[in-house]
């Protein structure tokens, strides 16, 4: 029952149908053995295709990305099975002298119809994720827009559409009412979706992105700092919503910093990056184009070589950026990391909380109670210090009503 | 939260009059259905603030078993709270209360149609708490779309679904989250097998309560027809015990707010069939408590949150006819339901979505601060009481403190990359155990030993094995 093709008009009510019908069955999509055994199935889904899939993701990225497509997916998918029972179960409430002799309870309800966008980057976990969650929640998914190249040997089920498609496709889709409206991508396109949302009253949440800090103070552990720099920033080729976006350092922590991250790039990537089986290419030329004209930031210390014919960036390091240079005006989301001096700890801070809060901040520090100031000064989302962008530990969320 | 506390304490009285001007709502009526619900939420935020403050701890996984993780609940920065005009009062104190708790900077925006209230806080607030964080700004239509548009970290409106729609695409702009208290038409459904004195007397108590403005009010009932005469009667009876031969004269019977939707109401009647009630006085904007019989789903009074005093009745001739009646339309705000039967409560409460539920009562579900209070679908997003307005104007923000240490760990995750350290990856990540305490001692124990075998072996063997 392969319906992954694209479509226009037709093809985009049809999907919203067959939603709004399942939830005309009598919510039979709320019963806990119809939860399992679709999280089972797609579950199997994952198993039985994970070559197709595997080799789809590697034609976009050129990368193989079994950890986050599928190992962290079938994670998610482990953790809602174990879990689901005391999810669904009614939570009873303390009752004050009036109700005393009643039962007072919250029922966790589906919320009908719901719409899953999912982004390029991380094409199937990014989809999948949420949507564990939502079978797990008993609701209809009633779409999943996106990126091109989902695959098509996902396999349907009576309740479940996929719509593939671009602007136009995906406009179409929101101009249906749906109860519910997942969306992950860039926050140009978030205020699209929610004016949408805001004409059928469809609560939803927005998984964004921003500008995530890095500070580096100057205790820290050369070696390990620029580990974990290196490997958050190229992950992907730097196509991570929570990746560090740009490093904030004293002058003399940023001369240290430079070998250490040289040293981490040959070691990760070997001499020449580009022939690394390891090293991810820029998804799309309009991308690649838009990356490459951040190169003219500040001091070019690392890489900076580019190929158009690949869309390959090198790992890019970029000293002495200045506030004002185009790598600070907008999300990266390359493999170039900016460096831009601060004096101290304060000055990183208030340069941070002048700035729009970030999905992340990082801060990486030797003295525990350095870290702990972090999470109570800058009002941003998830704070790690001490690199760790592994999402299975990481629960970064950017609001949800 | 102590000043508002004082506020409360040391104004009752202007504030009954300014509820009374607006509403000719009553002291006691002011009293028991405002002001006490402000003073009870003041207080459980007093004395709740601590605990939920404090940094909440999260099971780790395998590969954070030695780190700190924590969700800690953080201010939004600056809120804006639209209020309502039906409980002018506690529908602006009550978001005000927690979002003070959660440390926001509040604009707070009285509704305009409750006029003496309105003016009542502006004038207040600044006398007992700080004017910069708490400004009061009044106006109509004009200054509330001005306002709009100005950027917030989070927008709670109170109102109806319609003006919902324009808030949340002005919060749009910028991205702005929002909760919307809205409406909708709270169905009541009666079945035959349950203690219809009582039933209706509630009903009765619920319906005109406000003179039926309340957005939990049972807006229409359901029933079948061997019972809707016996129900009239009752609750002709019980309007009588409440507010005697002459209701118009009894103190505690309020009025419509403005003429606007008092004439909005007198156009619903047109075409009904007046069981009891039906006297309006527009100088006075009185409306009589009213029963209509025989209602048809089709009209006018079926079609829009009736917001007043006349209480339709829909007849249906099963409890599951009622509930493909209810699920036929916008989910609403509450769902009411009168019988006997747990087992048919349970099954109307499973087949059907509401923001609330009260069986064999109306309206007290509000009164319980833990239970959530808020809509689904058209009747709103969000929801607050207790402990969760705080969590409404807080941001819970993910932490996960590491170490520097311990770096071998994270070899597995650095290239070069290799199906030996996918291997390794597999094992940490794709855990299914079953629950259970000794389970998870286990899974600590077993992980803090293969840390340190990982530490020893990747150390030695890194650089010759990858």
């Amino acid at each position: 029952m392969g319906r992954g093709c694209s479509g226009r008009g037709a093809r985009v009510s049809e999907a919203v149908g067959v939603g709004r019908g399942c939830r005309g069955k009598g919510l039979g999509t709320r019963a806990a053995e119809h939860r399992v055994s679709q999280l089972e199935a797609l579950r199997r889904f994952l198993d039985e295709k994970k070559q197709p899939i595997l080799d789809a993701m590697a034609s976009d990225m050129r990368k193989v990305m079994e950890l986050s497509e599928i190992i962290l997916v079938k994670n998610e998918i482990n953790y809602a099975l174990n879990n689901l029972s005391s999810w669904m179960k009614d939570e009873f409430v303390e009752k004050n002298l009036v109700t005393q002799l009643d039962t007072a309870f919250i029922r966790k309800e589906p919320y009908g119809v719901v719409l899953i966008i999912g982004p390029w980057n991380y094409p199937l976990n990014l989809i999948l994720v949420p949507l564990v969650g939502v079978i797990a929640a008993g609701e209809v998914k009633g779409a999943g827009g996106g990126s091109p190249h989902i695959p098509s040997p996902l396999r349907l089920q009576d309740c479940f559409a996929v719509v593939t498609g671009g602007p136009a496709e995906t406009t179409q889709l929101l101009e249906n009412k749906f109860d519910y409206i997942f969306f992950t991508g860039s926050p140009q396109v978030g205020k699209i979706v929610m004016a949408a949302a805001a004409k059928h009253l469809t609560p939803l949440t927005l998984e964004l992105g921003g500008k995530n800090p890095c500070y580096v103070a100057d205790e820290s552990d050369l070696q390990n700092v620029a580990n974990r720099l290196v490997w958050g920033r190229c992950f992907n080729a730097g196509q991570t919503c929570i990746a560090p976006d740009y490093v904030l350092c004293s002058a003399e922590m940023q001369e240290k910093l430079l070998p250490a991250l040289r040293h981490t790039i040959t070691q990760f990537f070997g001499p020449e990056p580009q022939e690394s089986p390891d090293f991810a290419r820029i998804i799309s030329d309009k991308q690649f184009q838009r990356i490459q004209a951040l190169l003219g930031s500040g001091r070019m210390a690392i890489g900076g070589q580019t190929d158009e014919r690949e869309r390959y960036i090198a790992p890019t390091v970029l000293a002495d950026v200045q506030p004002s240079d185009s790598a600070m005006q907008e999300e990266i989301f390359g493999p170039v990391l900016p460096i831009v001096t601060v004096p101290n700890v304060d000055e990183a801070i208030a340069f941070i909380n002048c700035r729009e809060r970030p999905l992340a901040v990082y801060v990486f520090a030797s003295d525990s109670k350095g870290t702990a100031g972090w999470a109570r000064t800058t009002a941003s989302s998830a704070s790690t210090p001490s690199l760790t962008t592994a999402p299975a530990s990481c629960a970064a969320w950017a609001w949800r009503p | 939260m102590r000043a508002l506390e004082r506020l409360v304490k040391e104004k009752e009285a202007e504030i009954a009059a300014a509820l009374h001007a607006d509403l000719h709502k009553s002291q006691c009526n002011a009293y028991g259905f405002e002001i006490m619900g402000v003073l009870g939420e003041i207080a459980l935020a007093l004395d709740k603030l601590p605990t939920w403050l404090a940094p909440q701890s999260v099971p780790k996984n395998i590969m954070t078993l030695t780190d700190e993780v924590y969700i800690h609940r953080e201010p939004l920065g600056v809120v804006l709270v639209i209020g309502a005009w039906n409980y002018p009062f506690v529908l602006t104190m009550q978001p005000l209360i927690g979002a003070i708790a959660a440390g926001n900077a509040v604009v707070i925006k009285p509704s305009e149609i409750s006029g003496n209230t309105a003016k009542l806080v502006a004038e207040l607030i600044p006398q007992y708490i700080d004017k910069d964080l708490y400004p009061v700004i009044n106006g109509g239509v004009t200054e509330t779309t001005e306002l709009l548009k100005e950027r917030f970290d989070h927008i709670f409106y109170t109102g109806s679904s319609q003006v919902g729609k324009i808030v949340m695409e002005a919060a749009a702009k910028h991205l702005t989250p929002v909760t919307l208290e809205l409406g909708g038409k709270s169905p009541c459904y009666i079945d035959k097998d349950c203690n219809l004195d009582i039933a209706c007397r509630r009903v009765a108590w619920g319906k005109y309560l406000n003179c039926g403005q309340t957005c939990i009010a049972p807006d229409y009932i359901l029933c079948d027809q061997s019972i809707q005469n016996k129900v009239v009667e009752n609750i002709k009876k019980t309007l009588k015990e409440f507010h005697g031969e002459d209701i118009k004269k009894s103190p505690d019977y309020e009025r419509i707010i403005n003429k606007h939707h008092f004439k909005r109401l007198v156009t619903l009647l047109e075409g009904q069939k007046i069981a009891y009630g039906g006297e309006t006085d527009e100088a006075t904007c009185f409306i009589a408590p009213t029963i209509l019989t025989d209602v048809s789903p089709e009209s006018k009074i079926m079609k829009e949150e009736i917001f007043g005093p006349l209480l339709p009745i829909v007849t249906i001739k099963s409890a599951d006819e009622a509930i493909e009646f209810i699920n036929q339309r916008e989910k609403p705000l509450a769902l009411y339901l009168f019988s006997n039967d747990k087992k048919l409560i349970k099954r109307m409460i499973s087949e059907t979505s509401s923001g609330g539920v009260t069986a064999n009562d109306v309206i007290m579900h509000y009164t319980l601060p833990d239970l959530p209070f808020g809509g689904v679908g058209n009747s709103g997003m969000g929801n607050y009481h207790g402990r969760h307005t705080f969590e409404t104007f807080s941001h819970r923000r993910s932490c996960l403190i590491k170490s520097l240490t311990m770096e071998s760990v994270n070899k597995i995750r650095y290239p070069p990359n290799s199906q030996r350290k996918l291997n390794w990856a597999k094992f940490f990540f794709l855990k299914r155990f079953n629950k259970g305490r000794l389970g998870l001692i286990a899974l600590a124990l077993l992980g803090a030993i293969l840390a340190a075998v990982i530490k020893v072996s990747f150390g030695a063997l890194y650089h010759c094995v990858f």
